[in-house]
């Protein structure tokens, strides 16, 4: 009896760290963003603005204080969303500046360094608090409590406060947030524990209809309620760019979850079924979609509330820039109501053009990219949610903005992720990003190699 | 759940790839439309981050519109008028949304976009500097314009002054009243001047036309001279003595009414010279002659002055005319420069440049020189010949018959102490109006002409009694006076 040869250790794929690459791209990306600072000085009056350097120190010093944490506390995340994060949030620095300089009111690039400062260390302290990430399954329903409770906020008394025709805001104090920012993300790990732990009753077959398996009635319940809820959100705040976000990527978190079809279907046409009646119901999402067919209509355009000038404004802007842009600081952003929130992706197309807008619609797609891969080589089904689902959701919410203000589709307010201003969104985004890097670390990292055979030789990988 | 996830990213990168394709739309082919709307603000933004060219005249030695950098972000350069109204019917205006005059035709050199300009252009796009224009020289004569404008504002009348270089077409006076201030028109306010617009637009006397060139009017007795250089062309037998039949009316056939001379009066003898009908302004003889020449003679006579055909100017002209075919009744009317008969100051001034000029009929132009921001030359005026109106002896002729309207005739308020003055006097009757026009054209010195002149006073501009000679022709004295002291 001869033994066996021993067989060699599968080879398990080794995850390079690539934190050299990782710091590079990082310094590279805060080039980018101090040269488009000079640059809206030069366009501006010829001279290189004296910001450029606070600025552009302030922002290098933050990232590298992110790198470092992100080094220490999760060396195998993946090594390009804190790069591309950084050099959105930089570009975003450097359009809010150069809003500024126009005299809009509401632009200031000091408190979006400031909250840029305040999402690093929301980044940071995610990243050294939260360990492991699955321990977040555990608090799925507190989650889902908190998402509900951020969500109608801003319909409470005292605190509440209507913007713009709009109830997403909360005042406390001299304060003001937009809770509907954080209450999206504590959504998506709601819907991530929820649905990991139903994902086999909700995906059990029903009546066949056609050539889809419906499911079973009774397991309409949490659909519905979602349902509801975003309805809630569309009739009673009047913010339909929200109601879209949560309960599209609650339809899209279902079908990974259960491989059903048919969910997205009735999601589809519960929504629009919701969204036809609010319309006929309510005039401003109406409003919408008539400006979205015909905005250029003089009627629509010079209509108080609820008309086309803010999309035009925006259209003629990116129109204008054309292919390679006016260049920083040459357009004329404060043409465009708003242009530093909703619609800074206008501003973007002015001044750089649509290859700009191109390169930064590129930057997102690759931090999606880089978040559904963590999805894929994640190893529990609740990772491969959490992971998709956020991924989803950024993808998602830029669709739905940047699409509105391209008329692709009826606009509908949000911001554009780390571009607008507003520190509610830029804090929540860099927590998300901080929980997609959490998992990317964990879904990279070398599981620890299993002994072979028992009793004879230890076979080392390294 | 791999297999799902993985049509989630689908999903993500068709949305992405709608977006990029959307954007390619928007930034590509629909550009064009969005940065043309006149909503969008942006063109009117550009009109004054130009460093326009100027405009001047003799020479580059007066201003007449000029760019003024403010200092201003968003509207750096404004353009302004030093001059203001003596020259607002030639200059035009560069107003936020339009331009009118030498600002409107002369528009692309003036902005720089002129092909001829590019590489100027090129270098200011590449050094980040504004983009400027070339700038523009008037051949216009300002001692003179300030000369017309001031007797014709004196006067209190509406009109016109247009005097010509007749050897080479330049124009030296352009004066239209009433007029405007352009530099109401040129600032960078829509709402302002939008307003200032519809003021002058709304004014009944009509201050935005250049009565010049942009409107015809009878010239009346004015006409006689191209009616007797039709009747000298036509056989060459005929000389200023010839004589002509001059009753105190004229008998017209197919009607009852008869053609009167002026106030009814007589005309010497019942038969006198060509030149003493030109002197005295005789309606009778210039109408058989017309009715003897003639619809077709009269017609291509008058068109070898450029009557009823179309001139090349920088500015936009009406049409003129020497009126439809009717009747030969109408031909003794038209012959006189009644009726249908229908011309511009400009024309008439033409008429008398082309007698002037030995009767070779030269392109009226108001361009100088065009100079690039560099200084270099980029067009000149270069006199160009349109037509040979008549023979060099039938022009001698019209010349000597000219000199004694004014030494002898109807002109004598055009007498210049020691220049030989030529010229001659109209009143027509406008249609229904009260009071006539009055006319007045001609040229001097008359052995070597330097400036051949029309001025056009228009019917029941103030009071009754303007004439040719009494009104017209002494002012065309003092504009003629100016020119040759101007040289």
């Amino acid at each position: 009896m001869t033994t066996a040869p021993v067989a060699e250790a599968p080879a398990v794929p080794m995850t390079a760290k690539r934190r050299g690459a990782q710091l590079i791209m990082l310094a590279f990306a805060i080039v980018v963003v101090m040269g488009a600072y000079a640059s809206v000085g030069l366009g501006i009056d010829g001279q290189i603005p004296s910001g450029t350097f606070t600025y552009g120190l302030g922002l290098a010093v933050l990232m590298f204080a992110a790198y470092g944490v992100l080094a220490k506390w999760a060396p195998w995340a993946d090594p390009l969303l804190l790069p591309l994060v950084t050099l959105l949030n930089g570009i975003g620095l450097v359009f809010i500046y150069r809003i500024e300089q126009t005299g809009q009111a509401g632009a200031s690039a000091t408190n979006q360094l400031m909250w840029t400062a305040l999402g690093v260390v929301m980044f940071s302290a995610t990243l050294i608090v939260l360990k492991d990430h699955r321990t977040l399954q555990r608090l799925t329903y507190t989650m889902g409590a908190l998402g509900l409770l951020l969500l109608i906020m801003p319909l409470l008394p005292v605190i509440g406060e209507d913007v713009n025709g709009a109830n997403i805001w909360i005042k406390i104090g001299p304060l003001t947030y937009q809770p509907a920012e954080m209450a999206k993300m504590a959504l998506v790990i709601f819907f991530a524990g929820y649905l990991v732990a139903k994902r086999d009753v909700l995906a059990l077959a029903g009546r066949r209809l056609f050539f889809i398996d419906l499911p079973r009635v009774r397991d309409l319940g949490p659909v519905l309620i979602t349902w509801g809820l975003s309805l809630g959100v569309l009739v009673l705040q009047k913010d339909l760019g929200s109601s879209l976000l949560v309960f599209g990527t609650f339809i899209a978190m279902l079908y990974i979850a259960t491989q059903r079809t048919s969910w997205v279907l009735i999601g589809v046409l519960l929504f629009v079924g919701g969204a036809v009646l609010a319309g006929q119901l309510f005039g401003h999402v109406q409003d919408r979609f008539e400006v979205w067919l015909d905005p250029g209509n003089p009627e629509f355009y010079s209509r108080e509330l609820g008309g086309s000038e803010q999309l035009m404004q925006g259209l003629f802007a990116m129109g204008s820039g054309g292919i390679l842009g006016t260049g920083l600081g040459q357009g004329f952003p404060r043409e465009i109501p708003l242009s530093f929130s909703d619609f800074i992706i206008a501003v973007v197309g002015e001044e750089l053009g649509l290859t700009g807008l191109m390169a930064i619609l590129m930057v997102y797609a690759l931090i999606v990219e880089r978040g559904l891969r963590t999805a894929l080589a994640a190893r529990d089904p609740f990772t491969k949610l959490l992971a998709g689902g956020l991924s989803f959701l950024l993808a998602w919410q830029v669709f739905i903005i940047v699409g509105g203000v391209t008329r692709l589709i009826p606009l509908t307010g949000l911001v554009t992720p780390f571009l607008s201003a507003g520190g509610s969104a830029l804090l929540t985004n860099w927590i998300l990003i901080a929980l997609l890097v959490r998992m990317s670390d964990a879904a990279r990292r070398p599981p620890p190699q299993a002994i072979q055979n028992e009793g004879l030789t230890q076979v080392f990988t390294r | 759940m791999n297999a799902t996830i993985k049509r989630a990213a689908v999903a993500c990168m068709v949305m992405f790839a709608l977006l990029m394709i959307n954007v390619n739309y928007l930034g590509a082919v629909k550009a064009g439309e969005y940065s043309t709307d006149n909503r969008n603000k942006r063109s009117f933004y550009a009109r004054y981050g130009v460093d326009r060219g100027w405009i001047t005249a003799d020479n580059g030695k007066t201003t007449l519109a000029k760019t003024v950098d403010t200092g201003d972000k968003t509207f750096r350069y404004e353009r302004e008028y030093p001059a203001g109204r003596m020259y607002a019917h030639v200059l035009g205006f560069f107003a936020p949304e339009s331009a009118r005059g030498i600002e409107l035709n002369e528009n692309k050199l003036l902005n720089g976009s002129d092909p001829d300009l590019v590489v100027g252009r090129l270098i200011d796009f590449v050094s980040k500097k504004p983009p400027k224009g070339a700038s523009v020289d008037l051949t216009l004569v300002p001692a003179a314009q300030k000369v017309a404008y001031d007797r014709l504002r004196a006067s209190g009348k509406r009109g016109a002054v247009v005097a010509l270089n007749p050897k080479t077409g330049a124009v030296q006076v352009m004066v239209s009243l009433p007029t405007y201030d352009p530099n109401d028109l040129a600032a960078p306010d829509k709402a302002k001047v939008a307003a200032a617009y519809n003021k002058l637009a709304d004014d009944d006397t009509d201050p935005l036309l250049n009565r010049a060139i942009e409107k015809t009017y009878p010239p009346g007795s004015t006409f006689k001279v191209v009616t007797a250089a039709a009747f000298l062309e036509a056989d060459r037998s005929r000389d200023p003595e010839t004589t002509v039949p001059a009753p105190q009316v004229l008998d017209l056939p197919d009607t009852t009414a008869g053609l009167p001379n002026y106030g009814g009066a007589a005309c010497g003898s019942g038969e006198v010279t060509l030149r003493f009908a030109l002197e005295r302004s005789c309606n009778t003889p210039f109408g058989q002659i017309g009715m003897d020449l003639g619809w077709d003679t009269m017609r291509s006579e008058s068109a070898k002055f450029g009557i009823g055909e179309p001139i090349q100017f920088d500015l936009p002209t009406a049409g003129t005319t020497i009126g439809p075919e009717i009747e030969t009744a109408a031909l003794a009317q038209l012959a006189i420069g009644q009726r249908d008969n229908q011309q511009t100051p400009l024309q008439m001034a033409q008429v008398a440049s082309a007698i002037a000029n030995s009767g070779v009929l030269m392109r009226p132009t108001l361009i100088n020189k065009i100079t690039d921001p560099d200084g270099s030359v980029i067009e000149e005026l270069r006199p160009d010949q349109i037509d040979e109106a008549m023979s060099g002896e039938v022009a001698d002729e019209l010349k000597q018959m000219m000199v004694s309207v004014i030494t002898n005739g109807t002109g004598t308020g055009a007498q210049i102490p020691g220049v030989t003055v030529a010229g001659k006097t109209g009143t027509a009757e406008a249609g229904d109006a009260p009071a006539p026009h009055a006319w007045f054209i001609g040229f001097a010195p008359a052995e070597d002409p330097q400036t051949a002149i029309c001025v056009f006073i228009e019917a029941g501009s103030a009071g009754n009694d303007a004439t040719g000679g009494g009104t017209a022709a002494p002012l065309a004295r003092d504009v003629m006076q100016a020119v040759l002291e101007a040289k």
